[in-house]
């Protein structure tokens, strides 16, 4: 397989027999290599062929959430109980669940009626001893007032008329007897309004007293809790009673009946709190029973959910195929990679074998003028480094895949910025932590962020490695330099290091032998050491990125069978690239090697501003400046080399096309370069202002993006600086700050300040900074060379690929 | 007319536009439409509304499912979004979201008043209620047994006590009653939304205006076609009438004394935005005016969503809905009662 191509594709026809039609598509959702076309697009969801199927699993799944619904209530957790041997069917599974369902329904109603009575035994209790209570104290008081007035009587009695008062007060008692009374409970937060328009209905002409209730109540009719209160109405009259009791209902007050008699009180009570207890017995008993049965369908319930899922999948699929006329065999089309071919016909001759169809499977391949999809066969390493290549686009079908070079140019760049082996062994650990967990991790459902860690471990622990490389290189370990691979080479002229800063130190051994000497570190002359570094490595870098992009474009045009696009578009971008910048990597290297004091700057402005003047002392080498004459006129005959040939040349393309089509043999489109991306262009009308506005916009842009993107990829030094300046900042100023101190307190509060801040700051951000800009470099600098990524992705019909939290 | 909305009406009312339009932007097209009325069975119409914003409201209804399920779940899905509005609503588009339930309220006062007068069982007539207009001390209108009793009781505590100033008679109620008051208070309630948004200014008001002003024309027409008959004097119709709109005053003079339908057309062709509807009706036909005057006001709302900034497009949004839930209905209806023929007769298309 070419790593640098998707998989080369191929469009084929299957007809299937209508009988082996759902086994054939379930075998070939276990091998997941088909993308099926649909051919009834025209048709709305529940004209196809199987949207009564669709609908049945529609229902199932509808039973199945009911008893995931239920489940969660009792408090039953689906087990995943591997009972494979009992291999179910989907019309089995339909009648069993119905059966259950049905089951659990009935169970769920007898309960509810159950639980009704019972709540509403459990609130008549209430509203007796609430009532009685009221009664009784209220009876107290009428029998000392009425002792009062008796006493008054007896006293007053021998001077009054005594039979008088008798009189009146009988009257009054007997207007008395008259007043009926309503008891019951309401919801609380009605209460008021309810004895608003009690007095507003009745004009103030009832009695009402209420009684909270401590604990909520189970509401009878709703079945959940809600505060309420218990009341008492009295009134005279029946048009108020019905006043009233209209008011009642309205207000979703339920009544009970209360008799003043104290003794049948007692025995209503006695026999409420019979009924109770019974009650209660039976519906233990039905929530037992229902436990046991949510139990037992917890059991299955993974298991089902799993072969709907499938099932419901599998008919989707075959809503996509066609009929054929004679509505014995279905017509399926659909994207296959070509290293399938035998394999698909395997599981499609099983699947006839199986089902005893009398006719087998037909598989034959179509061909297309259709862009097949971008199909890259990846395992779980390259799978990150692929995904950060299509977050910026699907690849065209068979054009180079920056993903390959991803994966070792994106963990590099991002170490160029993120030198520093202290840290890049911590987020090391953490990844490695994530990779061994792989198994369990994966399996189970983890946060956003998390997820995100997660998916990009390989990625993490590939740019944790580059940064412990170039942290060896950089020698900075959170900022401390360490002599690992030899003492440093320079050492003060004399003891007392008085002199150090000024005439600097003498080299008293061999130069040190892997990255930065460590006696740099905390110098005077660091910065500008380390900056005019960087800043060359970070040019390096990006010229040799960009000339791998422009190659890869000549890879591109080559493989297409474009010999244009190579002579007036790979040639012209190499030499005008390499003219300018990749002279100044020359003289970059030039420059190291020996050591001459020219000033870059210099040598390239003026190569442009004055490019025959002499160059003094800043030569490099002998001829450079006729080197220089050279280079530059061929950057200027670079830029109308890409404008102007190829349009042109596209223009005769087109016409010579055109006129031969109309007599040329028809020859099989089979060869590759017919089906490359020109052809489509060569029946279509051809603008030549579209062109040449296009390549005009396309040579701007590169001749610009040579310098822009260059200067672009100064952030490697950037970063790389902001990078090791926090860091010592950290250490410098916080850690060896708090050591100063000699005290433990403020040693502990230090170093906890400077955890938090390397986690926190230099672990997470700057590994989030660091990995935006490898990113950007990535997708403009380096992309923009070579890459269309205007293809779309090959999404096989499997079933491993469907998700677990996919709903029902 | 224009105030500098765009600076600042996003401080508080951008997000909730945003939700607005997204809401909108989930209304049915044409191609539902024609999918929807292709169907053979309710629960093809389930099947088709799961790939709507109704989805998740029927996907738990158990199979046999009736007209009324669906447009249950239909209108609770829209009570969901307003209710959602409503408490992310800042002042004044919290009252502007308000008002607009006041109709469902007068319609469900009327509701289970006139239920009350026929005797029916109140839980039944509390399920027909539109949930829009629900209030605490609905069930309560049973009791009342005149319009003074029925205020007293019952709408003092409601935000439609204001329009209850001009009905309050002691005369019991009955089914001519019932109905003046209906439009009595309608009358009052449009009048006082639309001082309310001509108070707002701006393009709320601008449209807004519009907007109430079709639909107290609308009312006039209907309460003349409506009256054409009864023994409603011409004053009294007269004063039925909202006294704003392209028809105040010199149309509401004329079809005071309208006898017939084909004066009401007379009348109302005079009016260039009318004159389109009614061009479409034969003449002495009224069966299709309703549809009619829909699909204008449809149009008019759509509209409303052409402009930023200003609160009409909730009021668009909900009534939107509520036409798209009538046009659900009457295919459900239609599909369940085996007359697909008659499926294109009332169903608007918003888009």
């Amino acid at each position: 397989m070419d790593l640098l191509r998707s998989e080369p594709m191929q469009l084929v026809q299957l007809i299937i027999p209508i009988e082996a039609a759902h086994r054939s598509i379930s075998y070939l959702g276990d091998l997941g290599l088909v993308q099926f076309k649909d051919l009834n697009a025209d048709k709305s969801p529940f004209q196809r062929t199987y949207a009564t199927q669709i609908k049945r699993c529609g229902e199932m799944a509808r039973t199945l959430r009911l008893f995931k619904e239920q489940m969660i209530k009792a408090g039953v957790s689906p087990s995943m109980q591997n009972t494979r041997n009992s291999v179910i069917d989907l019309d089995h599974l339909e009648v069993k669940l119905k059966e259950l369902e049905a089951d659990l329904l009935e169970n769920k109603a007898n309960n509810e009626k159950l639980q009704h009575t019972y709540n509403e035994l459990v609130e008549y209790k209430l509203v007796l001893e609430k009532v009685g209570e009221f009664f009784s104290s209220a009876q107290n008081s009428a029998v000392a007032q009425q002792r009062e007035h008796d006493v008054q009587t007896t006293v007053k009695g021998s001077i009054d008329s005594p039979l008088l008062l008798e009189q009146e007060t009988t009257a009054f008692s007997a207007k008395q007897v008259k007043l009926g009374f309503i008891s019951g409970l309401v919801p609380r937060e009605k209460s008021i309004p309810f004895e608003r328009i009690l007095f507003r209905a009745t004009r103030g002409n009832v009695f009402m007293k209420q009684a909270v209730i401590d604990k909520p109540v189970l509401d009878p009719i709703s079945g959940e809790k809600v505060d309420k209160n218990v009341f008492v109405v009295f009134y005279s009259g029946e048009r108020v009673k019905s006043k009233i009791l209209k008011i009642c209902d309205a207000f979703g007050a339920n009544r009970y009946p209360f008799s003043d008699d104290l003794g049948k009180q007692f025995q209503m009570i006695r026999e409420v709190s019979g009924k109770l207890s019974e009650l209660k017995t039976t519906i233990d008993v039905g929530l037992l029973h229902w436990s046991t049965l949510l139990q037992s369908i917890g059991h299955q319930y993974e298991q089902w959910s799993l072969l709907l899922r499938r099932e419901k999948a599998v008919y989707h699929t075959l809503n996509m195929l066609s009929f054929n006329v004679t509505r014995k065999c279905l017509l399926a089309e659909g994207w296959c990679p070509v290293f399938a071919t035998s394999q698909i016909q395997k599981v499609l001759q099983r699947a006839t074998r199986d089902c005893n169809s009398q006719v087998g499977a037909i598989f034959q391949i179509l061909q297309t003028k259709e862009s097949p999809p971008t199909y890259f066969y990846t395992n779980k390493f390259t799978s990150s480094f692929q995904e950060i290549v299509d977050a910026y686009g699907v690849a065209k079908y068979q054009e180079a895949n920056p993903g390959v070079y991803t994966i070792i140019t994106f963990p590099f760049l991002f170490a160029v910025m993120f030198g520093d082996w202290g840290h890049g062994i911590c987020i090391l650990l953490a990844s490695l932590y994530l990779i061994i967990r792989e198994k369990k991790y994966s399996s189970q459902k983890l946060g956003d962020i998390m997820q995100m860690a997660f998916g990009g471990r390989y990625v993490i622990a590939m740019m944790a490695i580059f940064s412990i490389y170039t942290g060896f290189i950089y020698n900075e370990f959170f900022s401390v330099p360490f002599a690992i691979f030899a003492p440093s080479a320079y050492a003060c002229r004399d003891p007392s290091c008085r002199d150090a800063s000024t005439t600097g130190l003498i080299k008293v051994r061999n130069t040190y032998p892997f990255g930065l000497d460590p006696v740099w570190h905390g110098t005077r002359s660091e910065l500008p050491f380390l900056n005019s570094l960087k800043m060359k490595m970070s040019i390096l870098l990006g010229v040799c990125q960009m000339n791998l992009g422009i190659i890869l474009s000549y890879f591109n045009a080559k493989y297409f069978g474009s010999s244009i696009d190579v002579w007036h578009q790979f040639v012209p971008q190499m030499i005008f690239l390499n003219s300018l910048f990749g002279y100044l990597s020359l003289i970059i290297i030039v420059k190291w090697f020996t050591g001459s004091q020219a000033d870059l700057y210099h040598v390239m402005i003026y190569m442009f501003l004055s490019p025959t003047d002499d160059l003094g002392e800043n030569q490099l080498f002998v001829g450079q400046k006729f080197l220089q004459l050279g280079l530059l006129l061929s950057a200027l005959v670079a830029v109308p080399w890409m404008l102007l040939p190829k349009p042109f040349l596209l223009k005769k393309q087109h016409e010579e096309r055109h006129q031969g089509q109309s007599y040329s043999l028809v020859h099989s489109t089979d060869d590759p370069i017919e089906s490359g991306p020109h052809s489509p262009h060569g029946h279509e009308g051809f603008e030549f202002s579209e062109v040449f506005v296009h390549q005009l916009i396309h040579t701007i842009e590169f001749v610009l993006g040579a310098v822009s993107n260059t200067a672009s990829y100064l952030r490697l030094w950037a970063l790389s600086l902001a990078h090791s300046e926090l860091s010592s900042v950290f250490y410098d100023k916080v850690l060896l700050m708090a050591w100063e101190f000699n005290n433990t307190v403020i040693l502990i509060v230090g170093v906890i300040v400077f955890i938090c801040a390397t986690v926190g700051v230099l672990l997470l951000m700057e590994t989030l900074s660091a990995f935006l800009h490898a990113l950007r470099l990535h997708w403009v600098e380096f992309q923009n060379k070579f890459y269309v990524g205007d293809g779309y992705k090959f999404a096989p019909f499997s079933f491993a690929l469907l998700s677990d939290e996919d709903e029902l | 007319m224009y105030g500098f909305e765009a600076m600042t009406f996003n401080i508080h009312g951008g997000y909730l536009e945003a939700i607005v339009r997204g809401h909108r932007a989930g209304l049915l097209t044409t191609a539902d439409y024609n999918n929807l009325c292709q169907c053979e069975s309710l629960d093809d119409i389930k099947m088709h509304l799961s790939a709507t914003e109704y989805g998740p409201y029927l996907q738990n209804e158990p199979s046999p499912l009736h007209t009324t399920t669906i447009v249950e779940k239909c209108t609770l899905k829209l009570v969901d979004d307003y209710k959602h509005m409503l408490c992310q609503a800042t002042e004044p588009l919290s009252t502007f979201l308000e008002y607009i339930t006041y109709g469902h309220m007068i319609d469900n006062v009327v509701l289970i008043v006139t239920g009350t007068l026929h005797e029916r069982d109140v839980q039944e007539l509390l399920e027909k209620c539109h949930p829009l207009g629900m209030f605490d001390s609905i069930a309560t209108l049973a009791v009342a047994q005149n319009m003074r009793e029925l205020y007293r009781l019952v709408l003092v505590d409601t935000p439609l006590a204001p329009y209850f100033s001009e009905c309050i008679t002691s005369e019991d109620l009955d089914d001519m009653n019932i109905e003046i008051m209906r439009n009595t208070l309608y009358k009052a309630y449009l009048e006082d939304f639309y001082r309310f948004c001509e108070k707002l200014g701006g393009a709320t008001a601008e449209i807004m205006s519009d907007l109430l002003a079709f639909e107290a024309d609308r009312r006039a027409v209907n309460i003349t076609i409506n009256s054409i008959g009864t023994e409603l004097t011409r004053d009294d119709r007269r004063k039925l009438y909202s006294n704003f709109g392209l028809l105040y005053p010199y149309g509401h003079e004329e079809l005071a004394v309208c006898e017939d339908i084909d004066q009401v057309r007379a009348v109302m062709e005079k009016y260039p935005p009318y004159q389109s509807i009614f061009a479409k009706l034969s003449y002495g036909e009224s069966q299709m005016l309703d549809k009619a005057f829909y699909e204008e006001e449809v149009k008019r709302l759509c509209l409303a969503f052409e402009q930023q900034f200003h609160y009409a497009v909730f009021f668009a949004y909900m009534r939107l809905r509520e036409q798209e839930i009538r046009n659900l209905m009457w295919i459900s209806e239609c599909v369940a009662q085996n007359q697909k023929s008659r499926v294109h007769d009332s169903v608007v298309f918003i888009f």
